[in-house]
């Protein structure tokens, strides 16, 4: 093919053309390019550089220590322990199964939670780690990192974990901690983001709960360094945050524990106030629970035995308990009649062992009457007839207002769970509660701390350390916060004129000391120690008059849920009253029998420092009470071991 | 056509052909794929393994290559064009078959030291053919319609072979730089219009028609196409990768985070950021300054080029130079326009910078093309 000069020359300026074109539309797209280029990386480079940062950089939360919560002596009721763990990371491990396999056979771990394990390691990011287990032992823990090189991936870790050394002696006043829940998280505008973390610990119930902006303290943050997988490189920055601040209750350790220890197996309760500034020195709920069960995690099996137990392990019976305060009650009504000027310390009351209202028949507790009872014998051999005719002259308004006066029917704002109003009715109460008129019988009932009289063994030892000390009582819970005594709360004088109150002591004073008194079996001797107080047996049944006729069936032919409650209220010493008790035993019978006698070891034990001397029984007594002080499974006050009891 | 058609008397002989080399443009190149040594040191943490070292034996090899291809007269390539485009597509049809029987997408064929993708090759032997084609097509019947026929039928055929691989990135590659030699061989611009207008009511007809019943794809295939032009409406999929690409760039700033600094990529953020993003690993550790002279190189390597077509009066040496330097400024604004969010993700490397030995080996021999047509050019 032959080609002319003009022909190639023609078609190479063509080419040239087209490859200026074509370096021309190239040129603009590369400027367009650079232009692009500019606007990113000049333009809008802050805004990519946030991102980037964003990108790379998490802000992670150190949890803070929580606070510690000690008696008032400054013994640890709950503290933090080490939590020696283990724990597993895939990529590290290589071979899951094996080393999974290694690992339980020097660690205790059933088959089930390997195979749990695995499962959980094999659905996470190669470099998640897995908790494997938690709070070994010191020896295991050791035997893992001794076995380290035959183990590869696993690293034993040290955390912190909540631990109640004192277990069953607090479960109800201090509580306990867990995970947070979604429940817990509902109704809060803006939580703290520690609860943010997974299996956050935070206060349930008791003073861990409602003391728990106290005790958790203010997160720490750190800034680490993140890949796209979310794998950490590095710390960048770590601010430490405040630990929790540590709590010191007015409770006192040995005392609680010897509380504890004496109520025993009853289900029963008990709450000791120091007369002179409020602080409760014990507040014992029997029988108890261990609260270590909760933080770990409580099983099935063990939490249906709480709460299928019909004597109500979980119950805080001091302060949850609302109970009918029996014969323990008639202080206010004396009080009341003493007040209105109805009746006084001299005036005689004439008991048949019963009184007539209208068309019904209200009878004393001993069906053949007391005859002629003044004041002091009313209490001291707590003749019921005496306060129906009281009552009935004073009136149920009088009688509640005095009932609120010494504390009864109002709840005190203390930080534990559950806390009861208790009831103090009067006309009102019965209008709004039951849309029904107040009649005499409901007064009548309510003069000997029947009826719709119901209290908490707290407001019952409220009511006795004011009956004691004249004064407006109020209970604290916590002494200290952070080394810094709490203010003792005010304490005007109640607006009772003293004699009156001389003149229910007497009565009490007799109860317990004089030759006819109901609780003159539970007597201290010692002069510097006497007790005074009432006892009370509250029923929880109502007695037909089929039964009154065939006699009254003693407590003992009940099924045990059918029996009367046992009250005892008391203060010591007499002359220059310290403390003020309340005891409740439910279904324990009668209030002398039952209650009174737990009344008078406590308080001795609040007095003695120590184990009650057997002085200050009565010498008839000392030989049955020194076999029973030595057989209580106290907890050594040194190692804090609770002696294990051996059948013989 | 006779060798005699050359005035081989002027042209330099032997070894000393490699003074009359493009030398500005080996100096570029070598330049250019320097700064992707220091990036693939970089992006494997400060390390000449696994890529840095192994690209640059690559490269050595490349640049061999590419001075022996040099020093070959050009009028022999020419007439290896036909051979070599037909080799390319025997191969193509090859790793086709070996795809079906291994049930799965196979692009490349294993020699041993390194494996060989037929597509690759077949970019720069489509050029040589085309150029070759059109150096014997006489200028006047360059836009008769079976003369147009014929060389759109070379594109086409190997550019779907490519396309069932599948691998669109490359198969886009072939029909944009076989179309670029049509058009600097001077076929008339009403093709070109209007293939173009073609295109673009297909895709006016398939947007349009949507949701119609006459639409002419199926639901999830209109599914994916939304996809694939608007990643950041799947940011943990598909626009994951864009979006962090567009990060790393624009957190580089001015000056850049610094070499082995950049965050994005050290962290793993970026994807593919040895092979198609690593452009951005670049602009993230050496900012708007680094990334902007790298573009500086590449228009410059370009403008050598195209001067050099320029300088040329062979109508084969100076379709082919455009052809191989069209090609190279394709795969540029391709994955440019990709990793700055202009473009849908097509996966494409970035010349002479990203990991990888077939397209680095088959561009240092397209270089060794266009020198060859320089050093053997009519004077």
């Amino acid at each position: 093919m032959k080609r002319t000069a003009r022909d190639s020359e023609e078609s190479n300026q063509r080419l040239n053309r087209r490859t200026l074109m074509l370096g021309g539309a190239m040129g603009a797209m590369i400027a367009v390019l650079g232009v692009r280029m500019r606007y990113l990386q000049v333009d809008q480079a802050d805004e990519f550089k946030l991102l980037a940062e964003e990108n790379r950089i998490n802000i992670r939360l150190i949890p803070p220590e929580r606070g510690l919560i000690q008696d008032r002596n400054g013994k640890i009721i709950a503290g933090n322990e080490q939590n020696y763990r283990v724990v597993i990371t895939r990529e590290a491990a290589g071979d899951v199964d094996l080393v999974m396999r290694r690992l339980a056979s020097i660690i205790p771990m059933t088959a089930e939670e390997m195979g749990q394990t695995i499962k959980e390691v094999n659905a996470l990011s190669a470099f998640v780690p897995v908790t494997v287990a938690e709070r070994l032992s010191w020896d295991d823990f050791s035997k893992v990192a001794v076995n380290a090189p035959a183990l590869p991936g696993v690293v034993p870790e040290v955390g912190q974990s909540r631990r109640y050394p004192l277990d069953t002696d607090f479960a109800h006043v201090v509580g306990y901690v867990g995970p947070v829940s979604e429940k817990d998280l509902e109704g809060l505008e803006s939580p703290d983001p520690l609860l943010r973390i997974p299996k956050f610990q935070i206060g349930k119930i008791g003073v861990e709960k409602w003391m728990e902006d106290t005790l958790r303290g203010e997160a720490g943050t750190k800034r680490i360094e993140v890949n796209s997988a979310g794998r950490v490189m590095r710390e960048l920055e770590r601010q430490e945050g405040d630990p929790g601040t540590d709590i010191r209750l007015t409770i006192d350790a040995d005392i609680q524990n010897f509380a504890q220890v004496r109520l025993g197996t009853e289900s029963a309760a008990v709450v000791v106030i120091d007369v002179t500034n409020g602080d409760i020195i014990c507040i014992a709920s029997a029988p108890s629970f261990d609260p270590n069960l909760f933080v770990r995690g409580i099983s099935h099996a063990d939490y249906n035995a709480l709460t299928e137990n019909d004597h109500r392990p979980l119950a805080n019976k001091t302060v949850s308990g609302a109970y009918p305060p029996g014969s323990t009650f008639k202080m206010v009504t004396a009080l009341a009649a003493l007040e209105a000027g109805v009746v006084n310390a001299d005036t005689k009351v004439s008991c048949p062992g019963y009184i007539e209202f209208g068309q019904r028949r209200f009878h004393c507790w001993k069906r053949a009457g007391h005859g002629t009872v003044r004041l002091e014998r009313s209490l001291s051999e707590s003749c019921d007839v005496y306060y129906y005719d009281l009552a009935q002259r004073v009136g149920i308004e009088k009688i509640a207002e005095m009932g609120r006066k010494l504390g009864l029917g109002r709840k005190f704002d203390l930080p534990m769970s559950a806390i009861t109003d208790g009831s103090m009715p009067d006309k009102a109460w019965k209008l709004d509660r039951y849309k029904q008129e107040w009649r005499i019988g409901d007064t009548i009932n309510a003069s000997i701390g029947q009826g719709y009289v119901l209290s908490s063994p707290l407001q019952l030892a409220v009511m006795t350390a004011r009956i004691a000390s004249g004064r407006q009582i109020t209970p604290r819970l916590v002494r200290m916060v952070h080394d810094k005594e709490l203010p003792v709360p005010d304490a005007p004088p109640l607006e009772i004129p003293p004699e009156y109150l001389a003149a229910v002591r007497a009565g009490m004073h007799a109860v317990v000391n004089g030759e006819r008194g109901t609780a003159k079996s539970s007597r201290i001797v010692d002069p510097t120690m006497v007790m005074a107080g009432k006892t009370g047996t509250s029923q929880v049944r109502n007695i037909s008059k089929a039964e009154r006729d065939s006699g009254v069936i003693s407590n003992e032919d009940l099924p045990w849920n059918r029996r009367d409650h046992a009250l005892f209220v008391g203060f010591a010493p007499f002359d220059a009253p310290r403390y003020a008790i309340s005891v409740v035993v439910e279904h324990g019978g009668g209030g002398s029998t039952a209650a009174a006698p737990i009344a008078r070891d406590i308080i001795l034990r609040c007095m003695s420092g120590g184990l009650p001397s057997l002085e200050a029984y009565p010498s008839s007594q000392r030989g049955r009470i020194e076999t029973m002080l030595k057989e209580l499974p106290l907890r050594d006050p040194v190692t804090g071991i609770t002696p294990v009891k051996t059948e013989t | 056509m006779s060798f005699l058609e050359y005035r081989v008397k002027f042209a330099p002989t032997g070894i000393r052909k490699i003074l009359y080399m493009n030398w500005p443009l080996v100096v570029l190149v070598i330049a250019v794929a320097s700064v992707g040594f220091l990036m693939l040191y970089s992006i494997a943490g400060g390390s000449l393994d696994p890529w840095a070292r192994r690209q640059m034996q690559v490269f050595g090899v490349g640049m061999l290559l590419m001075f022996i291809v040099a020093l070959v007269p050009i009028w022999f390539w020419r007439s290896m064009a036909g051979l070599a485009y037909l080799t390319a597509f025997l191969l193509l049809i090859v790793v086709e078959i070996m795809g079906e029987t291994n049930m799965g997408a196979q692009r490349w064929i294993d020699l041993g030291f390194m494996q060989f993708q037929p597509s690759e090759m077949m970019k720069f032997t489509l050029v040589m053919v085309l150029a070759a084609y059109y150096d014997w097509l006489e200028p006047k019947r360059v836009s008769r319609p079976l003369y147009v026929l014929i060389p759109v039928l070379l594109i086409v055929v190997p550019t779907v072979l490519v396309l069932m691989q599948p691998n669109l990135g490359t198969s886009l590659m072939l029909l944009l730089g076989g179309a670029t030699v049509m058009f600097a061989a001077g076929v008339s611009l009403w093709y070109f219009a209007g293939v173009i207008a073609l295109g673009v009511s297909a895709v006016v007809g398939v947007f349009t028609l949507r949701g119609t019943p006459w639409q002419l794809l199926h639901d999830y295939q209109y599914a994916r196409i939304d996809t694939f032009l608007d990643p950041s409406a799947d940011p943990l999929g598909a626009g994951y990768n864009i979006i962090q690409a567009k990060i790393a760039l624009g957190s580089g700033g001015w000056s850049g985070k610094g070499f082995m600094q950049g965050t994005q990529s050290r962290l793993n953020f970026l994807p593919e950021k040895h092979t198609d993003f690593i452009f951005t690993t670049l602009a993230e550790e050496f900012g708007f300054v680094g990334a902007f002279s790298l573009l500086g190189l590449y228009a410059l390597i370009i403008g050598f080029c195209l001067v050099a077509a320029f300088q040329n009066r062979d109508r084969f040496s100076a379709l082919l130079i455009v052809g191989v330097a069209a090609n190279f400024f394709f795969y540029i604004a391709v994955i440019l326009s990709m990793v700055m969010g202009m473009a849908p993700v097509v996966g494409v490397p970035l010349p002479l910078l990203s990991y990888g030995g077939s397209a680095m080996m088959v561009l240092l021999v397209g270089f060794g093309l266009v020198q060859s047509a320089h050093v053997h050019r009519p004077r």
